[in-house]
């Protein structure tokens, strides 16, 4: 990657600013017209649709921008860590729409490029880019969630191919995935050494989704059953038995990943909008211009410092990683604070607008009201998804502290 | 810990060996016995100012560094992880007064002399037992000569050693308005000006100091009112900010070295999960304290807009992790951190004491508020 100064940076970004001008979809600026709420995750289904969202991640992606820093001959744009934040900063400055959202680009792609053979990534990392193809994660499972390395599914030397059968469980969006990157037990005399990364089609016969309901009313999350499924035998990356350190490894990828949503304030059920905004609007302001109830105001103070002091580790990290490769054992000190903040954001945000805040659904409330309603149960899952806040304790405990186990 | 020059690296390192070589946590458990009531030692000040960090936010032209805030900051953090006591901070801030706010002739007569710690100087602010730069009341009046100031200051650090008090003092309205503040230099030796010394929990140097008709010369005054005592103010809360995360560093790592060697029940304490996840709790608060200090020091070299918001981010970060370290510190050593033998109730004082300086986290958190808007 070459080393680029900061006037190319400069240069760079008014590239980058000009180039997004010209090619927003005109449907989609001001709000925009509404289109596939599925759209933004791309995936077979979308072939050949016209729907702007879908437009916009097109054209994004032909210049690999949906995957600024992969490679090219994989479909990325080759740029810097820095021309990669410039593309994320001016999409997000410019309020445009996030081109593609993608557990592909997130999880996946970065593992396969470290771990991957040349085939497997010529054949899937260029569809991940284009969003052609949307990607599962078929990780945990009734009997393994946090001791995930106890996963039963089992994958059986078939001859030309593995025989899969099983079940995951809490796979999210499995019903509406093309494929899913799953742990497997490939030997059952051994723990970790008896795991495997397998890339399944979801459309192979033998595969069956169940969605399964939230606490929010939503249904993103799904059982999924493997029953005597075939799987090419190329479609295993890196060795057979050899699945642990990669699962690990996307785990680490997943938790920067969802960290990195919640620094913006957001996070998974996070609502977008300032909560001190917010405030003032329902509950109304003094002749200073304070918030009228000292005690929110003093919470809502507490949640954005530890907010702003969150951003500033995760540019702190970022600066000191520059010279290393990829993310640590720090993701779990980010993903750790990262959850409880984002709970207590979304907290704060029903408790203040209050009435208007307990919404489900018609009439009398505003989208962002049912928004903030839904997104504060939603929230209740960013201490779980990804490795529950106790687990990322332990972590930080033992990687990070030193500490010993208990005898 | 941020990505530093060659030259900061360099002085972090330097005040690292000497802290832990000429002031370990030691030093301050004999002060506690000295009669003199300065909270710190005169010679140890003294290699100080012969290194040069009395003179590291001084510009070159006047005999300083200038290697800035950050640089500084390193160095305070380091003498915060034996909670080693120097008039550095007091000194340092009030050089930034006479930086900010003195007159080319003002500098070049105090400037050099702060510079090589020859000269201590100190802030005067608070007069009452919380911190509220928006009350003060201390008079000053014009006279013949120049200026007369009456009334009275509390908890001023360092006060008892300074030669040079920076005093905010009143010229016109009525406490809680905001104009009508200016800070005047006012020589610690000046007739009128009384001081009692103040034996704190911690040990460090502190005094009460009345003003009864202080006079002072028309050249005593500084330009820049309440503005110029905030941004003073801030120089001192980020200073102290960073030893504050100083001395939680070391408290925590103090206690993980306990949880690594006390056995109980046949295992290391540092196994059992209870205690494990405190400790990683610790972990997490004091790399946000870092993230926060760093950058509100970063913000003060930069002069960047937002440096306000960013220091009382810091102090309220630094403030809330150093008590939660050092109350863990008692708690997860047992019976023997309750001893004054151990070091454990050191930090705990030192992290009350420097609550209370420059302003607590209420203080703070409200500041911070309202720089936002609400
Ligand atoms: C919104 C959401 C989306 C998800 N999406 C996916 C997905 O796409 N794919 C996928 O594979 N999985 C997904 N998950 C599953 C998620 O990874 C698991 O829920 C998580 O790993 C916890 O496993 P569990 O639910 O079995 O809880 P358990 O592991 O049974 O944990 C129960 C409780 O015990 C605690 N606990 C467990 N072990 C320890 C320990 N050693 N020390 C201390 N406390 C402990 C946990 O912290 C938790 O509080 C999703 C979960 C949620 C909530
Ligand atoms: C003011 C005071 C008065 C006292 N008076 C008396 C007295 O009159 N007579 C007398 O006999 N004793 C007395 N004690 C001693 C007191 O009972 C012990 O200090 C106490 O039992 C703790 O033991 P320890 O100090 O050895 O700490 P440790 O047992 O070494 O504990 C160190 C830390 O590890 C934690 N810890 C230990 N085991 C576990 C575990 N399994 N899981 C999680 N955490 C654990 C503890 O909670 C503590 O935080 C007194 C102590 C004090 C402070």
């Amino acid at each position: 990657m070459a080393d680029f100064g900061a006037s190319d940076l400069d240069a760079f970004r008014t590239e980058v600013r000009e180039w997004l001008a010209a090619n927003y979809p005109p449907e989609l600026r001001d709000g925009g017209a509404p289109t596939d709420p599925e759209a933004i995750w791309g995936g077979r289904r979308f072939e050949g649709s016209d729907d702007p969202q879908i437009v916009w991640m097109r054209r994004v992606a032909e210049r690999g921008w949906t995957a600024p820093s992969w490679p090219k001959e994989y479909g990325g744009a080759g740029l810097s860590r820095e021309q990669a934040r410039i593309i994320e900063k001016e999409l997000a400055a410019g309020g445009y729409r996030v081109p593609l959202a993608s557990f592909g680009v997130w999880m996946l792609g970065p593992v396969l490029l470290e771990y991957a053979s040349e085939e497997q990534k010529r054949e899937h990392l260029p569809k991940i880019v284009r969003g052609e193809i949307r990607w599962c994660q078929g990780y945990s499972e009734p009997g393994a969630g946090s001791d995930l390395a106890s996963l039963q599914t089992r994958c059986e030397d078939a001859g030309e191919h593995w025989k899969i059968n099983g079940q995951k469980v809490w796979t999210s969006y499995a019903d509406k995935a093309d494929w899913c990157f799953c742990l497997v037990r490939t030997d059952t005399s051994k723990k970790h050494e008896g795991i495997s990364f397998v890339l399944i089609d979801m459309s192979s016969p033998g595969v069956e989704t169940r969605p399964i309901r939230l606490i929010s009313g939503e249904s993103p999350f799904c059982e999924t059953f493997f029953n005597d499924v075939l799987v090419p035998k190329n479609n295993l990356v890196g060795r057979v038995n050899g699945g642990w350190d990669i699962a690990k490894r996307l785990l680490q990828y997943e938790r920067q990943n969802i960290s990195g949503g919640f620094g913006a304030g957001g996070g998974a059920g996070g609502v977008a909008g300032d909560l001190a905004q917010v405030a003032k609007d329902y509950v109304g302001t003094d002749e200073e211009g304070r918030l009228e109830d000292a005690d929110l105001r003093a919470r809502i103070t507490r949640n954005k410092m530890d907010v702003h002091a969150l951003q500033l580790t995760m540019a702190r990290i970022a600066a000191e990683q520059k010279a290393s490769n990829g993310p640590s054992a720090v993701t779990s000190i980010v993903k750790y604070a990262a959850a409880s903040f984002a709970q207590e954001r979304s907290e704060l945000m029903v408790e203040a607008m209050g009435s208007q805040g307990l919404g489900w659904s018609g009439e009398g409330f505003s989208p962002d009201e049912l928004r903030a309603t839904r997104g504060w149960l939603r929230s209740k899952g960013n201490s779980i998804e990804g490795g529950t806040s106790e687990v990322n304790l332990n972590v930080i405990a033992k990687r990070v502290l030193g500490l010993p186990d208990p005898k | 810990m941020a990505v530093l020059s060659e030259e900061q690296s360099m002085l972090r390192d330097a005040a690292k060996s000497w802290v832990q070589e000429q002031s370990p946590v030691g030093a301050l458990r004999k002060l506690r016995g000295d009669g003199a009531g300065l909270g710190f030692d005169p010679a140890a000040w003294r290699e100080m100012g012969q290194m040069g960090w009395a003179g590291v936010v001084i510009p070159e032209a006047h005999g300083g560094s200038e290697f800035g805030w950050l640089s500084l900051g390193l160095v305070l953090e380091e003498m915060g992880r034996t909670l080693a006591a120097s008039p550095l901070l007091a000194t340092s801030a009030a050089a930034a007064a006479l930086t900010l706010g003195g007159t080319d002739d003002q500098k070049a007569e105090w400037l050099p002399k702060l510079a090589g710690g020859e000269v201590i100087g100190a802030l005067a602010v608070d007069e009452g037992p919380h911190h509220a730069p928006g009350k003060i009341a201390l008079k000053a009046e014009r006279s013949a000569v120049g200026w007369t100031l009456t009334g009275a200051k509390t908890f001023v650090l360092d006060g008892m050693a300074a030669d040079l008090l920076v005093v905010a003092a009143r010229t016109s309205g009525q406490p809680g308005e905001a104009s009508g503040i200016t800070l005047f230099l006012v020589p610690g030796d000046a007739a009128g000006l009384k001081r009692q010394a103040l034996k704190l929990a911690d040990s460090r140097g502190a005094a009460n100091i009345s003003f009864e008709g202080v006079e002072v010369r028309q050249d005593a005054a500084l330009a820049g009112g309440l503005d110029l005592l905030d941004q003073v103010l801030d120089r001192a809360r980020a200073l102290l900010a960073a030893e504050m995360l100083g001395s939680a560093s070391q408290a925590f790592e103090t206690t993980l070295d306990y949880l690594k060697t006390r056995v109980q029940f046949g295992q290391v304490i540092g196994s059992f999960q209870a205690l494990q996840h405190r400790a990683a709790k610790m972990y997490v608060e004091l790399e946000l304290a870092r993230s926060a200090v760093e950058a509100a020091l970063a913000a003060l070299d930069a002069q960047a807009p937002n440096a306000a918001e960013l220091v009382s981010l810091a102090k309220t970060r630094a403030g809330e992790t150093f008590h939660l370290v050092s109350n863990e510190m008692v708690q997860m050593h047992g019976g023997i951190g309750m001893t004054d033998e151990h070091d454990a109730g050191l930090y705990l004082k030192r992290a009350r004491a420097a609550e209370a300086a420059f302003g607590g986290q209420a203080f703070h958190r409200d500041r911070y508020a309202r720089l936002q808007g609400f």
